[in-house]
């Protein structure tokens, strides 16, 4: 059995429906992150399993406990959130110890714990500093010390990095996952920014509308995104759909293109193909899955190139590629030139029904 | 499978959830109740007794009575058109001086907002009593005012402008306080002359501090009854009209209908203030650079004469009330005496006036400021925003605002004094007397200490819970702690105020609770103005011992409880 399950969570809002029917399972020590837009129910999702919010129906059972109507008091995690909401009047060691109990436990056990929260999260002796003396990234990582510091089961991070600046947000991310590993503190965390997610994550779940629109590890949902929705949420990519004309084989555009799935012959399909799994061809090299283009236009972003193509084939839709710096080493992309580009059947997933 | 069995453990602890909910909803339903029972039934009595004849039928007599009533018509404009003269010349005094306070060099600043904001100190009538030296029958400057006389609307606007221009002061500088720097510096850029830069960027950000300002003030002018009482003559005016109908012909049916007819120009501006402050939280940007004036000869020079000007003349009227009070008779006879503070107020029998305001105002800070602020953290930090119990209290702590003491007064006499009201035994007490001083001031009070509450991370009440703190201790150890200026600030506020206060107390005392600015009214109607200067500053002595007290203490306690304000990084 899970760790914890949510079942059938679902929360209004007079007659704005905020999570609709959601159920999610969550493993011992794994890191989940719940992904989405804007109001899209990430955040309630959270805030109803810390029982900030109360769900209008269904459960959540923790640890074969259930923990539906409870208290936020009365459930067993620590919480982050994007504003660090650390005691202003409190130093750093006295917001680390605020959950702790002083008479239980006795006072040097109690030094010995804010002493060794500090040095986990790499801010050792800095107890008597107040949380205005800190950087933005330094009150992150005493908040996250002031969650765990009560050893708490399950940890809750509500866009954690969200305020910090690009290059500190980068750095945090993988201070707060080895953290998490370290530890096996099963954590759940809400973000909206995808590279997060897929940075962080053992598993991911997409959210749009207060519905879970997939749930998978990060390669699952980024090279096979199940609908429209996720595709589109997570990276660019090209939509290429058709008519299956045997079981491998999909005619686009009066293009027939291979795959490695097994389709119905007659049935309508749909693929998502990456920008960076699209490929460079020499012009003669006429193989199966590929076509003729023209550079259409080209935008330079250091690392890597991203090149509008526009196909040959009369009514086929642009696409976009990307090529990486090291990929084209050298090869010219020039706009008005004629290249031949591969579409790898490996790469062609076939698309679940829009959810 | 196994989980079924486990929810019975966990339906045996939710009893306790429901208590912990609970706990705080009765406090605030206490909080909704004690407003409703001091704020809407006695204005309800107040509506209700307006329509009811003299046999307790409903009917429009007693508009038609007080509407047809000779000298009603006049009153009615006399008021509005001496409020609006107020107004017009209170506004542009105190943006100028707020303006050279904000944006000049000019040296002092801290002391010229002192004496511009020193008429707070003591009651509205201080200027009625000083503009009678000056400008009277005996006054030094009579000939200034030619043939008019102070008696009547020229004292009334004097003394009013002289009342109300440290309120609009204190709004103008708020509004004055926050500039965009980039503004200012894309004028010079594009080579704006003074004037256009004034026209163009200044005025549009001031514009609705302005309108706040003159709403204010308006407000003010047409609500303050103890001005026009001494220095009105027969110049009749709306609040003083309710007086006399109430207290002077024991009419209440005909002073509830005036009050009524009071309370309509000050709702309007009340409402139309609500609207324009609602729009200003959204012309600061997060992204705005504060404002730093330069220096500038002219400008600075032409601007402190201006200040000093206007706070020489503050000065002159504060100290001729206070120089009434030692000499023993203007003009005729200059000795100083002590006379008038202890058998002038012995022999007018008003000795014990100064010692029941001190309690009234002491009682008021001490009672009114813990009740305001835990209503407002209540209303803020506990359970589901927009319950209906919530907006209604709500509703209710932003209502005085907009009522004058005066018809607040009159609600109360109507609704405790009736002979089947349980809590009749309450009229006339010092209890009924701190009250309605907290309910007459409740609104500016609520709106600091929800400012100050909503200034803390909403998520400090779900990180308590999720360390199991309960919430009482996070309000002690941390909400507290974080509001206490706002906290210090708000008793300071009652405390002055019911020390000074007129307008709801004229109804409500009995002779051994007379409050100290009341008698002034007294002992003025009697003749004894030395005695009546003596008392005003017995009260302005008060309030500025006690601030000067109180920003002692503030000092130290936020010396010794703040450190993490000022620690630098």
């Amino acid at each position: 059995m899970s760790h914890l399950q949510v079942r059938g969570i679902g929360k209004r809002f007079g007659a704005f429906v905020a999570l609709d029917a959601i159920d999610l399972d969550v493993q011992k020590g794994e890191f989940v992150v719940l992904l989405g837009p804007s109001g899209c129910g990430k955040t309630t999702l959270l805030r109803t399993l810390a029982g900030l919010e109360m769900q209008d129906q269904g459960q959540i059972i923790h640890a074969g406990r259930d923990i539906s109507r409870l208290p936020p008091a009365q459930r067993d995690y620590g919480i982050v959130f994007q504003s660090y909401a650390l005691f202003p009047n409190l130093n750093v060691g006295q917001n680390v110890a605020y959950g702790l109990n002083n008479k239980r436990q006795g006072r040097e056990a109690f030094r010995q714990r804010v002493d060794e929260m500090l040095a986990l999260v790499g801010l050792p002796g800095t107890e008597n500093k107040y949380p205005a003396q800190l950087s933005g990234g330094q009150q992150q990582r005493i908040a996250l010390a002031r969650a765990l510091a009560t050893r708490p089961d399950l940890l809750f991070l509500d866009e954690p990095l969200s305020a910090l600046d690009a290059i500190e947000r980068v750095r945090l991310r993988t201070e707060i996952r080895k953290l998490q590993q370290r530890l096996g503190v099963t954590t759940v965390m809400v973000t909206h920014d995808q590279e997060e997610a897929l940075s962080m994550a053992d598993r991911i779940v997409v959210m749009r509308s207060g519905r879970i629109q997939q749930m998978g590890d990060p390669q699952t949902i980024y090279h096979r995104p199940a609908n429209d929705f996720v595709a589109d949420f997570i990276g660019r990519g090209n939509l290429i759909q058709g008519e299956a004309s045997a079981a491998d084989t999909i005619v686009h555009h009066g293009l027939s293109l291979q795959c490695d799935a097994t389709l119905q012959p007659g049935k309508a399909y749909r693929f998502y193909l990456r920008p960076e799994d699209i490929r460079l061809l020499d012009p003669l090299e006429a193989t199966h899955n590929s076509l003729l283009a023209t550079v259409d236009k080209q935008e330079f972003l250091g690392a890597f190139t991203l090149v509008t193509l526009n196909p040959l084939h009369t009514g086929m839709p642009a696409l976009v590629a990307q090529f990486s710096s090291n990929y084209l080493d050298g090869r010219p992309i020039e706009i008005g030139s004629r290249v031949r580009i591969g579409l790898p059947k490996e790469r062609l997933h076939p698309m679940q029904e829009a959810a | 499978m196994n989980a079924s069995g486990r929810v019975l453990t966990a339906a045996a602890t939710s009893p306790s959830v429901s208590t912990r909910v609970n706990a705080s909803g009765l406090l605030l339903v206490l909080a909704a109740l004690v407003l409703a029972v001091f704020l809407l039934l006695p204005m309800g009595a107040l509506l209700g007794h307006s329509v009811l004849d003299a046999q307790g039928n409903w009917s429009f007599q007693r508009f038609h009575d007080v509407l047809t009533a000779p000298g009603m018509a006049d009153a009615t404009w006399n008021t509005f058109w001496v409020a609006l003269a107020v107004t017009a010349i209170t506004v542009p005094l105190a943006f100028l001086y707020a303006y050279a306070i904000q944006r000049s060099c000019m040296p002092f600043k801290g002391l010229w907002r002192m004496l511009g904001l020193s008429p707070l100190l003591g009651p509205s009538l201080v200027g009625a009593i000083a503009f009678i030296q000056w400008f009277g029958t005996q006054g030094l400057l009579k000939s200034w005012l030619g043939d008019t006389s102070v008696y009547g609307p020229l004292g009334i606007i004097m003394a009013t402008v002289f009342a109300s221009f440290p309120h609009a002061l204190m709004v103008l500088i708020v509004a004055l306080a926050t500039a965009d720097g980039r503004l200012f510096e894309a004028a010079d850029a594009l080579g704006a002359s003074r004037w256009r830069k004034f026209v163009t960027v200044t005025l549009p950000a001031a514009k609705y501090g302005l309108i706040s300002a003159g709403m204010l003030v308006f407000a003010y002018s047409v609500s303050e009854f103890g001005i026009p009482k001494v220095i009105g003559g027969n110049f009749k005016v709306l609040a003083v009209e309710i007086y006399v109908q109430t207290v002077g012909q024991q009419n209440l049916g005909h002073g509830a209908v005036v009050a009524l007819m009071l309370l309509v120009p000050v709702m309007f501006a009340y409402v139309v203030d609500r609207q324009v402050q609602r729009r200003q939280q959204a012309s600061m940007t997060a992204r705005a650079v504060p404002y730093q004036p330069k220096r500038d000869v002219l400008r600075d020079s032409l601007l402190t004469l201006f200040t000093a000007t206007v706070a020489f003349a503050m000065l002159a009227v504060l100290g001729m009330a206070m120089y009434t009070s030692v000499i023993t008779f203007w003009p005729y006879n200059l000795a100083p005496t002590l006379g008038h503070y202890t058998y002038g107020l012995a022999d007018a029998g008003v000795g014990n006036a100064y010692l029941n305001s001190l309690w009234i105002a002491l009682l008021t800070a001490l009672l009114g400021t813990p009740f305001i602020f835990v209503t407002a953290y209540l209303l803020d930090k506990t359970g589901q925003p927009n319950s209906p119990l919530r907006s209604a209290i709500q509703a209710m702590a932003s209502l005085p605002m907009g009522v004058p003491g005066l018809v607040l007064g009159i609600g109360y006499i109507l609704f405790f004094n009736h002979p089947d009201n349980p809590l009749g035994a309450l009229y006339r007490t010092f209890a009924i007397m701190v009250i309605v001083n907290v309910v007459h001031y409740y609104s500016a009070c609520h709106l600091t200490a929800l400012t100050a509450l909503k200034s803390l991370d909403r998520e400090f009440e779900a990180v308590s819970a999720s360390l199991k703190v309960s919430r009482l201790v996070t309000f002690f150890r941390v909400t507290l702690p974080v509001c206490l200026p706002a906290v210090l600030e708000i008793s300071r506020y009652l405390f002055i105020n019911a020390m000074t206060t007129v307008s709801a107390l004229v109804f409500l005392y009995s002779p051994d609770t007379l409050p100290a600015a009341v008698s002034i009214l007294n002992l003025d109607e009697a003749g004894e103005l030395g005695p009546a200067a003596a008392m005003a500053t017995l009260i302005i002595l008060t309030t500025a011992v006690f601030s000067l007290l109180h920003a002692g203490l503030t000092h130290l306690l936020l010396r010794r409880h703040q450190a993490w304000r000022t620690a630098s990084r």
